[in-house]
């Protein structure tokens, strides 16, 4: 029992724990938006966008949050921009912008980074280096993503399901998009420290997925994702102590088995073709 | 009869210099209690002409005025529905209501309101908490049109409601939406089918990007109008006081086989 319970002794432990669970969450709840959007690899290029952002940052000495924020949200605009001119699709929208920002952060680390491990600690996150200040980030992003969420439930659920009725209908969907864009960038980089950009696109899909295949109704899918979310994140952040290995890759891999269990059991996968499904409106 | 909306001269078009225009010098108007089918081939601007309607396409030049304070509802083609999506009738219906009440679940009254629309359009008890690809077409089809009538429109816009469907849930369609025209609504829709839907309508606009004629069916669908807006022959027949249109075609790929 003692030794279930040593983790808990240490301060860096609970923090971790409770930024792993609030991260987990976090991007289970997001991440509902974005798989039905089927924006499943913009979480994966922001999260790479917003590692040159963290780079610059670095660099110049800014506010790592501040900037890092600012350059993240300013792809994830960038895409939506480059997407609505309808000249390249949006995946190769986000292959651009993303990997060149991902790019340019290795160039910038490479040449002016103090440390390899610094590199290491954003693509693969680093429980270790949890603050009291990272603790309270992921908590205030947290509530304002729950915020965002409940205020505007039903606005985002119409722009996200039918965006061309939406519009007709008295919704701003330009600016629930950039609202929801901006949540998703302020999510990955509250969670980055924590489960690493690389790692990171992954629970914004497990949970959602998972959650999908247990239910037809949206409003369930979205408190069914948060909890896996933040099972994934509590249970991989416990094991992670005890298996001594990286805290992001044992999240990760605690949704892999979670999705593998839920899948076997309802035996049905989400065919979602994603927003364009949905908002492809034949023009004559 | 006064109009709910008026196209004066409008043309539309996607590319920046106009120089292709999907809509060319387009003037009609839709009355209150109208039932208009619009009809025309694959490109001929019917999708863009209810766009011009709704407001989302703005014209590139000519006017279009709406009455103040119209409220539209619109149904868009269930082709272009993200059936997986993981939405109930309910949570479907709810989605016009986005003014007002912001939280996440519905109050007594919009209970009360989403079951008396689903209840008038013949979807009861038991459909609403049901995920909308478990329904059948009419029903799919029903779910939309409840979504539009929340917001109590004025005037219903149907971008080809009946595509895809099978003769019976066509029949399902066209008589729901003939009995909300006799409650007073407003009602254009885009269709292909001139004898399952437009033969029924009272009033049909032809149009290949400009208006090509517009009137009763019995007006309209004439060999030589329906030439002129689908630019193959076509003939007309008379059925039950109806008229028939059959391809022009037909014959000629008898003859040859």
């Amino acid at each position: 029992m003692s030794t279930l319970l040593e983790p808990f002794e240490f301060a860096f432990f609970r923090h971790g724990l409770i930024v792993a669970t609030l991260a987990g969450g976090l991007c289970g709840l997001v991440g509902v938006y974005v798989v039905l959007r089927g924006m499943s690899y913009i979480g994966h290029g922001l999260s790479h966008a917003i590692f040159g952002g963290a780079a610059a940052s670095a660099v110049v000495g800014f506010n790592f949050y501040l900037g890092a924020g600012i350059w993240g949200l300013a792809s994830a605009l960038m895409i939506g921009r480059v997407t609505r001119r309808r000249i390249i699709g949006s995946d190769a929208a986000i292959g651009v912008i993303t990997t060149a920002s991902f790019a340019l952060g290795l160039v910038l680390f490479g040449t002016f980074g103090t440390a390899r491990k610094s590199v290491d600690a954003v693509l693969f996150g680093n429980i270790l280096g949890v603050t009291m200040t990272d603790v309270w980030v992921v908590v205030g992003v947290s509530l304002f993503a729950a915020a965002v969420v409940f205020l505007r439930y039903r606005a985002l659920l119409f722009t996200t399901f039918d965006p061309e009725v939406a519009d007709v209908s008295g919704v701003d969907v330009a600016r629930m998009d950039a609202l929801l864009m901006l949540v998703l960038a302020v999510s990955i980089l509250a969670t980055m420290k924590v489960i690493g950009v690389v790692l990171l696109a992954a629970m914004l899909v497990i949970p959602p997925v998972c959650a999908r295949m247990l239910t037809s109704s949206f409003a369930r899918m979205l408190w069914l994702s948060t909890v896996i979310g933040a099972v994934c994140g509590f249970v991989g952040m416990y094991l992670s102590y005890h298996l001594d290995v990286s805290s992001g890759a044992t999240i990760v891999l605690v949704g892999a088995a979670l999705f593998c269990v839920v899948f076997s059991v309802t035996g049905r996968v989400p065919t979602s073709g994603g927003r364009s499904a949905v908002t492809s409106l034949t023009i004559d | 009869m006064s109009a709910l909306v008026s196209l004066d001269h409008v043309t539309c078009a996607y590319d920046r210099d106009g120089a292709r225009p999907v809509l060319a010098d387009v003037s009609l108007s839709i009355e209150a209690g109208a039932f208009t089918g619009i009809v025309g081939p694959s490109g001929s601007g019917k999708t863009t002409l209810l766009r011009a309607v709704l407001g989302t396409v703005p014209p590139a030049s000519g006017t279009v005025t709406r009455r103040r304070g119209l409220r539209v509802g619109y149904v868009p083609q269930v082709e272009t529905v993200d059936w997986s999506f993981p939405v109930t009738v309910r949570e479907a219906v709810l989605m016009a209501r986005t003014s007002g009440r912001r939280l996440p679940w519905m109050s007594r009254a919009e209970r009360a309101e989403v079951d008396d629309v689903l209840a008038r359009l013949g979807l009861g008890d038991g459909i609403a908490g049901r995920h909308i690809r478990e329904l059948s077409g009419g029903q799919q089809q029903r779910v939309f049109v409840a979504r539009a009538l929340l917001r109590r429109p004025d005037l219903l816009l149907l971008d080809e409601p009946t595509s895809g469907v099978d003769v019976r849930t066509r029949h399902e369609v066209l008589h729901l939406l003939g009995d909300l025209n006799a409650d007073g609504l407003a009602i254009a829709l885009t269709t292909h089918d001139l004898n399952g839907i437009a033969a029924h309508l009272p009033h049909l606009v032809c149009l290949n990007t400009s208006v090509i004629g517009e009137g009763a069916p019995r007006e309209v669908l004439t060999p030589a109008v329906l030439e002129r807006t689908y630019g193959a022959p076509m003939e007309v027949l008379e059925h039950g006081g109806m008229p028939v249109v059959v391809d022009g075609a037909g014959p000629r790929l008898r003859s040859v086989g």
